[in-house]
């Protein structure tokens, strides 16, 4: 299995990371490696076998729909690079037009 | 009263002893600690932060506490380290990230909530891989900790940092967390005991996350008593956490109770884990260990695990997938290190391709992949399977057994920058870890002899889901009647 650069690129972009062309190109090498070692995955027929997600008996887990106190505003915009009137500042992602 | 040097080589359990019959303070006891980090850790670098004047002011209320009268928990004034992707208020948390620098959480952890309320005394933070990525710790963004016994060699990862605060006698015992083998490698390439509880039986409400279906917090200490007692005292259900199990919790807080002998004991020994490619040395030591138990009454039993190679793969799916998905909170806008840029994409993907590093990027890569559309059902669905096929291996194997022994790694500490540039070689350090924690079952790793060079071995002992109650005192009659 090996990756193009395209792929990489594309992966980049819907992780949200911006990687150096270097980076790229070494995740290139590095993912078609990994990718052609979980190859051996197909070697199991695994039609008739239920994923799981959860090694534990799960099923929805509920509880009563009752408020009780949060995060406190400050503590919450404590750790924040740039806060204002008490929100998180973002750049803007409307334009005013 | 006891000098400093005598007080930080007591187990945790001795510790706790003393101070409970007055030959020691918890002032003591802390001041000792403090004094061994600022001798050691120069050298050693396994703490990212170290709280000296908050944790004497803990020991000092924990003193008074004692002095009070009445009864106490056997962890009051008892110091310890906490591995850095833990939240605990007071303290930064980093999870060994350049993206976390300067993040002070603003709640604890569970685990750490459940220490607190037993009075234990918190010196500091303890260096990880980045997010527990690695098997090595030198993935974390900020410094290289050292293994003890040869400090050109790793101590183990990702909670390397605690493995070395309790082999160096930094602290009395630690806690890290295990997502494929984090607490148990690092205690087999440091000598000391590493406890992977039952997926489900710690809360990870205040853990930062990795892969949510695999992270669990376990203890570290010198003892199988160390860890049980650490482990009685963090493990329960959690309201803030819906995946930890209501089912009872083994009281292990006054110890475990060894076995007079281990005759009735059925030990398995899986054959597909004793393979070619292990350190000759390490499997003759687990061979040598598994023959001793025998010796105690033991009744050894061949088990076969077949899937057991496909483990590596599966977690390489997984645990990335779900990283890449846990990851994506940090955006640089709530919390972490953020590049000022004028648009908001920009600003996203320049805060997280400099805030990551090298590791982290890989597996946010190799998950975003795996699970973009058009590959989610050839490889993290497919994974997803062949985890069901491991798991069922275990139950298999668990009717024929009680526990299963085999090495916790394939090698002792190696090199420092030797399997760095490789990445598939790194996580074949964990190719006898991941099986357990694929399959959530409590695992421990206990020390058992040293190799030629002095290195330590770990020997594995693997138990059934919420089989703590048979896998610990099984693990402390081993301890106790193995000398090498």
């Amino acid at each position: 299995m090996s990756l193009n650069t395209e792929t990489v690129e594309r992966i980049a972009e819907l992780a949200k990371l911006r990687l150096t062309p270097e980076e790229i190109e070494r995740y290139r090498q590095q993912l078609s490696a990994i990718l052609d070692y979980a190859e051996r995955l197909r070697q199991l027929d695994t039609s008739q076998i239920p994923p799981t997600a959860t090694v534990l008996p799960l099923h929805s887990v509920f509880r009563a729909d009752q408020a009780r106190p949060s995060l406190e505003r400050t503590l919450a915009l404590q750790n924040a690079p740039q806060v204002a009137d008490g929100s998180f500042v973002v750049p803007a992602v409307l334009d005013e037009n | 009263m006891m000098s400093n040097t005598s007080l930080i080589q007591l187990s945790l359990s001795q510790a706790s002893q003393a101070l409970r019959q007055g030959e020691t303070s918890s002032v003591a006891l802390t001041e000792a600690v403090l004094s061994q980090i600022s001798q050691a850790d120069g050298r050693l670098q396994a703490f990212l932060h170290v709280s000296a004047e908050q944790a004497l002011a803990q020991a000092t209320s924990a003193d008074q506490a004692r002095q009070a009268g009445g009864t106490h928990h056997p962890l009051l004034g008892i110091p310890l380290a906490i591995k850095d992707i833990l939240c605990l208020q007071g303290m930064p948390a980093t999870a060994g990230s350049r993206i976390l620098q300067g993040y002070r959480p603003v709640y604890d952890a569970t685990a750490v909530t459940r220490l607190r309320q037993a009075g234990a005394v918190f010196v500091g933070k303890t260096n990880t891989d980045e997010f527990a990525m690695g098997s090595s710790t030198e993935n974390s963004a900020y410094q290289v900790t050292r293994n003890p016994h040869d400090l050109e060699r790793v101590p183990g990862g990702s909670s390397g940092g605690s493995a070395v605060a309790v082999a160096a006698h930094m602290a009395f015992g630690a806690l890290g967390t295990d997502t494929g083998g984090s607490v148990r490698q690092p205690a087999s390439l440091c000598g000391v005991v590493g406890f992977k509880p039952s997926y489900g039986r710690v809360s990870r409400w205040g853990v930062i996350a990795f892969a949510s279906s695999l992270d669990q917090v376990g203890p570290i200490g010198r003892t199988v008593d160390d860890v049980a007692l650490l482990f009685s005292t963090i493990a329960g259900h959690d309201p803030l956490d819906s995946t930890t199990a209501p089912n009872p919790v083994p009281d292990f807080t006054h110890g475990v109770s060894a076995l007079p002998d281990l005759t009735g004991v059925r030990v398995g020994v899986p054959r597909q884990y004793f393979i070619e490619g292990i350190q000759p040395e390490v499997e003759a030591a687990v061979r040598r260990a598994i023959e001793h138990m025998r010796a105690l009454g033991a009744t050894l039993v061949d088990v076969d695990l077949p899937h057991t190679e496909y483990a590596l793969p599966t977690y390489y799916i997984i645990a990335p997938a779900e990283a890449s998905a846990n990851l994506a909170r940090y955006d640089g806008v709530r919390f972490g290190s953020r590049q000022a840029e004028t648009d908001l994409w920009a600003l996203y993907e320049q805060s997280r391709g400099l805030g990551f590093g090298a590791e982290v990027k890989r597996r946010i890569m190799l998950g975003t992949y795996t699970l973009s559309a058009g590959y989610y059902d050839a490889y993290y669905l497919k994974a997803q399977q062949v985890r069901t096929l491991i798991k069922r291996d275990f139950e298999q194997a668990f009717q024929q057994v009680d526990v299963m022994a085999c090495p916790t790694a394939p090698t002792t500490a190696f090199k420092l920058g030797s399997k760095t540039n490789d990445p598939l070689q790194m996580y074949l350090e964990d190719i006898f870890t991941l099986p357990a924690s694929l399959a959530g079952v409590p695992a421990i790793s206990l020390p058992c002899e040293t190799d030629s060079q002095g290195l330590p071995i770990g020997l594995q002992l693997i138990g059934s889901a919420f089989g703590e109650a048979r896998l610990l005192p099984i693990a402390k009659t081993f301890e106790l009647t193995y000398q090498n």
